[in-house]
C-alpha cells in the first residue's frame, strides 16, 4: 500500500460525499478520473484491505435491540458452539478470546422481546450453562475508522 | 418511520454499493424509482441518525492491526464517566462502552485496543491503567476471528 492507496482509504472510510457521481468527487481532489478510483477501489477489495464499501447503519436509531454475550464453552466444544452460534444472522462479531469466558458474540434483534427469544435458544442449543449477558448502557466512544 | 421503499434502498446499501460511475443511479433502476428520491432518502437517513455514512469498512488485520485486545476494566461507579473520557481520549482504543456487572464478572468499562502486536496492546493498557489509575483489568486477546460480519437489518 502506498500513501495515495493510505489517503483514499482514509478518505473512503470517512465516508463518501452523497453525489450522484461520488468516485468522479474522489478522483477531482486528487486530479484523477472516476475510472482511476473505481479501479483502486475493485483492487483493495481484491487484495482483502476494504471488506465492504456501503452503508454503516446505526442498529439503535433504527429500533433495534442488541447486546455482547459471553460464554464458557468447553475447549473441545468450541468449533461446535461457534457453529451454532453463526447460524443467527443476528450474530455479526463472534470472537474466540484468551479467558476463562472464551466464546464473545454480538446479537442483534428487531425488538428486545426477539433479542431474547434468540438468547434463549443459542443457550439452549449449545448447552453452555455459564454465560454473561452484557447489554451496552453507555457508549463513549465508538470509531470503526483506522487511520492510516 | 420506514417505509417499503426505504427498507428497499437499506436492503441495497447494508450490503455493497455498486462499484459504478453512478452508484445510486443503479440502485434506483433496480428499485423502479428516480435517482434523485434515493439520494433523497438517503440524506433522510443520514439527517435522522439511522445511517452513519456510506463509506469503507476496513479488514484490520491487513491495514497492519494485527492484534486486537478486548480490555476489561472494574472501574468505581462514581470515576466512571472521568475513566470513559480519558480511556476514549486513546487512539489505539477504537470502542469504549460501559456494560453491567454480575457476581461472575466485576468489569463495567469495555475498551477495544489495537495494535501492530500482543505487546503494543499491552503498553497501550498500561498507558490507561497510569492516566485513570485503575488497577483492576485484564486483557482478552482474540484468538481466532470466529465471524464478522454486518447486519442485514431487512
Amino acid at each position: 500500500m502506498d500513501s495515495v492507496d493510505k489517503e483514499l482509504l482514509n478518505q473512503l472510510q470517512s465516508g463518501l460525499p452523497l453525489v450522484s457521481h461520488p468516485f468522479k468527487a474522489l478522483g477531482e481532489a486528487r486530479e484523477r478520473d472516476e475510472q482511476w478510483v473505481l479501479e483502486r477501489i475493485k483492487e483493495l477489495r481484491r487484495a482483502k484491505i476494504i471488506r465492504r464499501l456501503g452503508g454503516i447503519f446505526d442498529s439503535k436509531s433504527l429500533g433495534f435491540s442488541s447486546t455482547l454475550i459471553a460464554l464458557k464453552a468447553p475447549p473441545d466444544k468450541i468449533d461446535q458452539v461457534a457453529t451454532i452460534i453463526n447460524g443467527y444472522p443476528g450474530v455479526t462479531h463472534n470472537y474466540l478470546r484468551e479467558h476463562e469466558y472464551n466464546i464473545w458474540f454480538t446479537l442483534t434483534a428487531p425488538s428486545p422481546a426477539e433479542l431474547e427469544k434468540n438468547l434463549q435458544e443459542i443457550l439452549r442449543k449449545t448447552d453452555v450453562p455459564d454465560h454473561l449477558n452484557l447489554p451496552t448502557q453507555r457508549v463513549f466512544k465508538l470509531n470503526v475508522e483506522f487511520s492510516l | 418511520m420506514l417505509d417499503d421503499r426505504d427498507k428497499a434502498i437499506i436492503q441495497w446499501l447494508q450490503g455493497d454499493l455498486p462499484l459504478k460511475e453512478a452508484p445510486y443511479k443503479e440502485i434506483a433502476d433496480a428499485l423502479a424509482m428516480t435517482e434523485e428520491e434515493v439520494l433523497g432518502r438517503i440524506a433522510s437517513f443520514l439527517a435522522r441518525g439511522y445511517l452513519r455514512r456510506i463509506g469503507a469498512v476496513l479488514y484490520h488485520q491487513e491495514a497492519g492491526f494485527k492484534a486486537n485486545a478486548m480490555g476489561v476494566w472494574q472501574v468505581p461507579p462514581d470515576q466512571v464517566e472521568r475513566v470513559g473520557m480519558i480511556m476514549s481520549s486513546f487512539t489505539e482504543v477504537s470502542h469504549c462502552y460501559e456494560r453491567p456487572t454480575t457476581p461472575q464478572w466485576p468489569y463495567n468499562l469495555f475498551t477495544m485496543i489495537h495494535g501492530r502486536d500482543k505487546e503494543q496492546c499491552q503498553k497501550v493498557a498500561e498507558a490507561i491503567s497510569h492516566k485513570t489509575g485503575i488497577k483492576e483489568y485484564r486483557l482478552l486477546f482474540s484468538i481466532r476471528e470466529l465471524k464478522k460480519t454486518s447486519m442485514s437489518y431487512f
